[in-house]
């Protein structure tokens, strides 16, 4: 039997609130701790306990971190879910199960492996009988560790790790691994194919979550109050203020230069923000659909006010409740358009979680300089997933407090100011904070009509006077966004134009479709709207631009259209929405599947592909259940 | 623009040297005899006499006639009219800004205890350093005369029928809600507004001021319980109540020397002295405040005066243990941690 080495998926079914993730963290570190890529990804339920729930882990030597749809090593201890799982194992794959359950196992194309997982565990003296059963999920991976060559050092390490150096769940736990692996030496024999060995390509990085990276990073961002509502998958960006914003901005007098208030609901989280932003503070909030709608009016009246806040938006699937657990890139248009009247968003995307923690601290820069809500749009599997990434990096520029005016600065000017005047010709105006002990330093602000030096006015002329200006407002800002990040290929004509969390789904499609279709592409992420010149510039340079994203109706793509319609025959939607994080797989079908039906534009041929893409291989049948497939 | 003292100017000051002048604000545009433009002015006299600095007080509001009123008091101070029933959310993060600030804060029945009541209990709970004023008049007048929540039962106004719901006491929400300082009045004595003011201002928390005020122009039917005629024969009023400020000289008329005096101290330091009335009634006792209210609506009677006054507890900025610098003053070598941090941040990464 050919080794299958460092490059395959697991799955591991258990019930929700079992404490399987200890353990499927352990595993995951474990083989990170080797040095070999790998990347975890909770499928879970929106469920406290009892509902089934599934992890999956990717080794890829080649480094390849997107969700794989197929699972060669299927481990499961739910017996809600036993028989869907076991049907999922392929042939040649290895099935690995609690032999407590008692159900007819009718395969002889894969490895079955049962593990006595009760009678281990009640056998360990070490282990109370109220811990027997989460760590009892401990026993799985020693088993697995002993099957497909986990080294129990690496093991030891992720233990180590998880319970923070207390010595006794480490050894309580690590006795379970053990007893697992010991049992399994004796007892089972190798029928599988599935290997891992030692690399050395996870040396210098760190595992992180994104929702810790955009706490951390928005710590170093000095971020001042943050006001929140619990809702997953956003909550732990809040609570990861919580627990860094102590650790990080400790000082001597053992005084807090921050605030974090849990707010009764998203109306008052979004209400406090804007108010702790309009003093002053860099404040921010963070959410997910549901919560983000609850803050529409309030975002408007901050845009229209002009005060600074960073939002965090976790993106789930909607719409309304609807699928609170899983990941998607569906608040999009929302977001772009959000708020009644003409209105703007400066919506920052972050890809992977080394932006996440960016975006924490260049948010605040971008919100104080535009003097306007920032939206950070993450998602699920960003945020909630564990991934291999750089280590964060200390930010490279100094704050941007933007444009405020103090005692000192409106004495030099003699009071000679207006809350609205555009006075530098950029289109953002000069503010002053309460407490400015100025005696003409205050103004009112109002989500009502007003003029130039803030007073309520119902003028025409001045109410349209401003709304240009405020126009102009997002021309000035676009210099300070992120701009695109373009993976060239030589020679390509095919475009790519993604946002997000695809990307590590995106660039292991561009291989393949290089390898096989013979298909060359260009792969531009965006990672901030409003769209700046690198996008127009990308659309111009391509024939054909697939924009891929995960949400229905193709929202970047509407976007798009909207922004270069004399392009809209040539940029092509690849669009789906299920919940589950991309998968490579999926990016190269759905790119093959319209890359054959070619319209035609009306005026001229040259439009449609030419010759070389006729030479470009399409996969027969673009299979419709292939996202839908983690069982 | 409002005007800085003139020099030389002969109006009379305050002991910070400021005239009344420094304290109001634009001209008014509610309806001539609303029962608001007279709280403001007695704001305006209320923190003249507290010799209160305005650029140390900011104003907030939702929207609603009501919330329209902090543009006619003290132009000097910061202001920040918000959203329909928002108005305890933005003054809760912008207090925030400046620990040494003080929330005036005016809205409405409306704003308050129909789309706000959410915003508005929460607000009391988390004891925010702010006078809350609810200018209640039980309708709504900037949409031209529809129920409030604080409408009572029956009340039959133009083109909405009969009220068929029982009314809201706001009193009685925030006092259940855990408020510190709860009081009422009634628009058309000035003096007691003023002095409440005073004492609300004076108290470090949440200090809700319950005004009835008269809509002259949707609801004033003599018979309505918001109008000046019920409120002048229905006024109940608990005690008197004089407010001594600790910079002017204390002046007790002799009647509140002979002993009938009871003392609440304020957080600043400064004492109120109350009458009692027949009623011996006791502002700090909350099961005795919480009886007056349920007594008072069974009688039909608008009870005025502090109410309750919780014995001091930390304001909401008070128990976050902030630095002494207000959070808005303070720089990037207190905001961003050293870059030596990165790496520990990092090593805590798996």
């Amino acid at each position: 039997m050919t080794k299958a080495i460092n490059d395959f998926s697991i799955i591991i079914g258990t019930k929700n609130g079992s404490g399987s993730s200890t353990a499927n963290n352990t595993i995951l570190r474990s083989i990170f701790k080797m040095g070999i890529p790998v990347s975890g990804k909770n499928l879970f339920p929106s469920n406290i306990q009892g509902l089934p729930t599934w992890y999956t882990i990717r080794v890829s030597k080649d480094g390849y971190l997107g969700r794989r749809e197929e699972q060669d090593i299927v481990i499961t201890l739910n017996p809600d879910s036993f028989m869907r799982d076991l049907a999922s194992v392929p042939p040649g794959g290895a099935f690995f199960y609690a032999d407590d359950i008692k159900l007819p196992i009718s395969r002889a194309d894969i490895a079955i492996y049962p593990m006595p997982i009760k009678k281990l565990i009640k056998d360990d003296a070490n282990i109370p009988g109220n811990f027997r059963e989460l760590v009892g999920n401990m026993i799985y991976v020693g088993v697995l560790a002993q099957m497909i060559g986990i080294d129990l050092d690496a093991v030891h390490a992720a233990l180590e790790f998880h319970f923070k150096g207390k010595q006794k769940p480490i050894d309580m736990n690590f006795g379970a691994v053990k007893a697992g692996a010991e049992w399994a030496k004796a007892n089972l024999e190798k029928k599988d194919s599935f290997h891992v060995e030692p690399m050395n390509k996870t040396e210098g990085l760190i595992m992180a979550d994104g929702n810790t990276a955009a706490a951390i990073g928005s710590v170093f961002g000095g971020a001042q109050f943050v006001a929140w509502y619990p809702i997953t998958p956003a909550t732990s960006i809040a609570e990861g203020m919580n627990e860094y914003l102590p650790m990080l901005r400790k000082r001597e007098d053992g005084k807090h230069t921050y605030a974090v208030v849990q707010a009764e609901d998203e109306l008052a989280a979004i209400g406090m923000a804007i108010g702790a932003g309009w003093s002053g503070l860099r404040a921010m909030t963070s959410t997910s659909g549901p919560g983000l709608s609850l803050m529409t009016e309030f975002v408007g009246l901050a845009y229209y006010a002009e005060v600074p806040v960073v939002i965090w938006d976790v993106q789930r699937i909607g719409p309304s409740t609807g699928l609170p657990t899983r990941t998607s890139q569906a608040d999009l248009s929302f977001v772009a358009e959000i708020g009644h009247g003409d209105s703007d968003s400066i919506i920052l995307l972050p890809g992977d979680v080394n932006e996440c923690f960016d975006f924490g601290w260049q948010s605040f820069d971008i919100a104080e300089r535009a003097q306007a809500p920032v939206f950070v749009l993450s998602d699920l599997d960003i945020g909630m997933n564990q991934w291999m990434s750089r280590p964060f990096e200390y930010p490279k520029t100094p704050m941007d407090r933007g444009k405020v005016l103090w005692e000192k600065d409106l004495e030099e000017l003699k009071g000679n100011w207006g809350r609205y005047l555009d006075k530098d010709g950029d289109a953002i105006a000069y503010r002053t904070l309460p407490g400015n002990k100025y005696p003409l330093s205050s103004y009112f602000t109002r989500g009502t009509g007003h003029d130039e030096h803030a007073k309520y006015t119902e003028d025409s002329t001045m109410f349209v006077r401003n709304m240009d200006r405020l126009k102009r407002k997002y021309e000035t800002i676009k210099q300070y966004l992120p701009k695109p990040i373009l993976h060239a290929t030589k020679g390509a004509e095919v475009g790519i134009l993604a946002y997000g969390s695809t990307e590590a789904a995106i660039n292991e499609a561009r291989v393949r479709l290089e390898r096989d279709h013979n298909m060359k592409t260009d792969f531009l992420r965006v990672r901030a709207l409003p769209l700046t010149q690198e996008v127009d510039e990308f659309i111009a340079k391509h024939d054909r631009i697939y924009v891929v994203e995960m949400n229905r109706d193709g929202q970047m793509h509407q976007r798009l259209t909207l922004a270069h319609p004399e392009s809209a025959m040539k940029l092509i939607s690849v669009a789906y929405g299920d919940g589950l994080p991309a998968s490579a797989r999926w990016v190269r079908e759905g790119i093959l599947a319209k890359h054959t039906n070619v319209p035609v534009s009306k005026p001229a041929a040259k439009a449609t592909p030419t010759k070389k893409k006729t030479s470009v291989k399409q996969t027969k049948t673009v299979s419709k259940n292939s996202r839908k497939g983690v069982k | 623009m409002s005007a800085l003292p003139m020099a030389g100017a002969p109006a009379a000051t305050n002991t910070i040297g400021l005239t009344k002048h420094d304290y109001r604000g634009a001209p008014t545009t509610l309806c001539a005899g609303c029962g608001h433009n007279s709280i403001s002015n007695q704001i305006v006299a209320a923190m003249y006499e507290l010799n209160v600095l305005p650029e140390d007080v900011v104003k907030f509001s939702g929207i609603g006639c009501s919330s329209k009123s902090p543009t006619y008091f003290m132009n000097r101070s910061f202001g920040f009219n918000s959203l329909h029933g928002r108005m305890p959310s933005i003054a809760t993060g912008a207090l925030f800004g400046d620990h040494t600030l003080k929330g005036i804060g005016v809205s409405g029945d409306g704003d308050s205890v129909s789309i706000g009541m959410g915003q508005f209990k929460h607000v009391m709970r988390r004891n925010l350093n702010m006078v809350y004023i609810v200018e209640n008049n039980g309708v709504y007048g900037l949409t031209k005369g529809q129920f409030s929540a604080t409408a009572e039962v029956g009340l039959e106004l133009k083109r909405q029928g009969v009220n068929p719901y029982m009314p809201i006491d706001i009193c009685m929400e925030a006092i259940i809600s855990n408020a510190t300082f709860i009081a009422r009045s009634f628009a058309g004595n000035a003096k007691q507004v003023k002095e409440l003011v005073k004492a609300a201002f004076s108290h470090r928390g949440i200090a809700v001021l319950d005004i009835i005020s008269p809509c002259v122009t949707f609801n004033n039917a003599d018979s309505a319980h918001h109008s000046y005629a019920w409120g002048r024969d229905h006024e109940e009023p608990l005690h008197d109540l004089t407010y001594i400020a600790p910079r002017e000289e204390i002046m007790l008329d002799k009647e509140l020397e002979e002993g009938e005096v009871r003392e609440v101290t304020m957080h600043d330091g400064s004492i109120i002295l109350l009458k009692n009335l027949d009623k011996g009634y006791d502002p700090t006792n909350r099961f005795e405040a919480v009886r007056a209210l349920e007594e008072a609506q069974r009688n039909n009677w608008l009870i005025t005066g502090l109410i309750y006054k919780a014995p001091e507890k930390p304001a909401l900025v008070d128990s976050y243990n902030l630095v002494d610098t207000p959070l808005n003053r303070l720089a990037e070598f207190d905001l961003r941690p050293a870059p030596e941090m990165i790496n520990k941040v990092n090593a805590l990464m798996f």
